[in-house]
């Protein structure tokens, strides 16, 4: 881990951002040390951020430039990289969000097609693609999107040529190395294998997202009656989200 | 209450925008040309936060029930009150039944309808911006339609009177734009000969929205072909895509984005990006971040000024 903090490049971006960039690859040991970051930004409270964006392997920090000038931010920002070099990151405690999935038929009219390319069967598609906690590295592109580490090099198939103009809101997609669902009806280029009767993003909630920056996502397989009765749930306010601490991942 | 009866280009309520949630991948939204906007709520003694109405290209026309103080700023939409021609930059009792039209932008792009006590819209995770990508804030998401109604909400602070801005402290427009640029994050990975050029050639604009503008001009190259990892984006920011041609980052603009970023309009100069037009001229001007900070002291002095003038 110390590694990656010795090479951390502190870089501006527009006079009220700068940016703490912890590497240039996608891997979730850099991305942790993003995630503890956030979590020691939030904790110290300093005077003059606006907010804090993490991504893959990096934070930019908005801040107000009249409430802390950038020397004075950067002196901070150094003084919680030490600290976070001190700290045991996989010690951090992790969410592991339940997502239930209903695999395949017309809400997931993808599915024969990814099984067919990967040459597996639709039953294995879904054991592999269920089978194990996905990464949350960031979230982007629309409110609440995840973008998620960890598929199966087996179910890796290139992203469709054409994407389609409205993917419908809960469709569970999957796109080169890539897998996800959609929060909001946008367009979108990835085979679409499932639905979540949840909704990862809704603004009326108390909590808006579903999923934060640093949380793992489990699918679990549901039938078409269990997909029915969680969104009737859903819409009533009364579904009760199944959250773990973080399992051996 | 406000009827709309004609709807424009593109108009939406907006405020100073949604901030907070941009780690959870929300655009902040909020009015393209803050500095239109703060006037339009300070000319008709409104909170700084209070919404307001943006029309952008062709603007709307609107029926109150009841007498209404109101504001108009930004591009000159060449407002009439029941007919009669009413100055820009500057507030005016609509009276009751009365009508207000906006015609075609004549300079400028973005402009801004104020009401004293502010339009009065669900807040939604803290602004009532609208937000057309995820249909949320404003009214339901959406560009305001004809037949929509408004309601004036409460959002004053201190009495207020019919007003204008003094000439001084209007900003100039026109159709060539020279917009200061510090540095960006990624500025190192681009061919020096490509950072000269940018600085010294002009840009057209091809393509304007609340999401970003689109530019043709020199093709700018990197040093090496290098897969630039999603990351933070702010308003004003330079990316440069694949293709080489530059886009600006503007408030609906997703927060994060995979392209490197050459560098940063100066937060003074994003509102000269809100006024320019598709066929609009592009100058970017480097400038150091010490000059960027002294401008927006500048900006923010003159604009504490205007306050005390009006209030």
């Amino acid at each position: 881990m110390d590694a990656f903090l010795d090479d951390v490049k502190l870089l501006a971006a527009g006079e009220g951002g700068l940016v703490v960039e912890f590497g240039a690859i996608i891997s979730p040991a850099i991305n942790v040390c993003v995630q503890a970051f956030m979590r020691m930004v939030s904790g110290y409270k300093v005077n003059g951020i606006i907010e804090a964006v993490p991504s893959y392997c990096s934070v930019v920090i908005y801040f107000d430039p009249f409430k802390i000038t950038r020397a004075s931010l950067t002196k901070q920002i150094e003084a919680i990289l030490a600290d976070l070099q001190l700290t045991k990151l996989e010690n951090l405690v992790r969410r592991v969000v339940h997502i239930p999935v209903c695999y395949g038929g017309v809400l997931g009219p993808d599915l024969d097609y990814v099984a067919k390319y990967t040459g597996l069967m639709v039953e294995q598609v879904i054991k592999l693609h269920a089978g194990q906690p996905y990464l949350v590295y960031m979230l982007g592109f629309t409110p609440g999107f995840p973008y998620l580490g960890g598929l199966s090099d087996l179910l890796i198939v290139p992203r469709q040529e054409k994407p389609r103009s409205r993917v419908p809101v809960g469709s569970v997609g999957i796109g080169g190395n890539q897998t996800g669902f959609y929060p909001i009806e946008s367009p979108g280029e990835w085979w679409l294998i499932g639905r979540t009767p949840l909704k990862a993003f809704d603004p009326t909630r108390l909590e808006p997202f579903l999923l934060a920056p640093g949380d793992y996502v489990q699918f679990e397989a549901i039938s078409l009656e269990q997909y029915f009765s969680i969104r009737h749930e859903v819409a009533q306010g009364i579904y009760q989200l199944k959250v773990s601490a973080e399992e051996q991942v | 209450m406000i009827t709309v009866i004609q709807q424009g280009d593109f108009t939406t309520l907006q405020d100073q925008g949604r901030w907070g949630y941009q780690a959870w991948g929300m655009p902040i939204a909020g009015a393209m040309d803050s500095y239109a906007y703060k006037l339009a709520n300070c000319l008709v003694g409104n909170l700084e936060t209070a919404a307001v109405i943006e029309m952008t290209g062709s603007g709307a026309a609107f029926r109150f029930d009841e007498e209404t103080l109101v504001s108009l700023c930004g591009a000159d939409m060449q407002a009439r009150v029941n007919g009669e021609i009413i100055d820009n930059w500057s507030s005016v009792v609509i009276p009751r039944r009365g009508e207000l039209h906006f015609g075609r932008t004549v300079l400028g792009r973005c402009a801004y309808l104020g009401v004293r006590g502010g339009f009065d819209v669900p807040l939604v995770m803290g602004s009532r911006s609208t937000y057309t990508g995820a249909k949320l804030g404003g009214v339901e998401g959406r560009t305001l339609q004809q037949g929509d109604v408004l309601y004036i909400g409460k959002d004053t602070f201190i009495p207020a009177k019919v007003q204008k801005l003094t000439a001084a402290d209007i900003p100039v427009f026109s159709k060539t734009w020279t917009l200061r640029v510090v540095s960006g994050p990624q500025t190192h990975l681009f061919q020096a000969e490509a950072v000269l050029r940018f600085f010294s050639e002009a840009y057209l604009v091809t393509a304007a929205d609340r999401v970003n503008y689109q530019l043709v001009g020199p093709k700018l190259a990197m040093l090496d072909k290098v897969d630039v990892i999603s990351d933070g984006v702010g308003l004003g920011a330079i990316e440069i895509p694949a293709c080489g041609l530059p886009y600006i980052v503007a408030p609906d603009h997703g927060t994060t984005r995979g392209f490197p970023k050459i560098g940063y309009i100066i937060q003074v100069d994003f509102p000269k990006v809100a006024q320019a037009n598709i066929g609009d001229t592009i100058q970017f001007q480097q400038v150091t971040e010490a000059a960027a900070i002294a401008a927006l002291k500048i900006k923010r002095t003159a604009y504490a000024r205007i306050r005390k003038q009006l209030g």
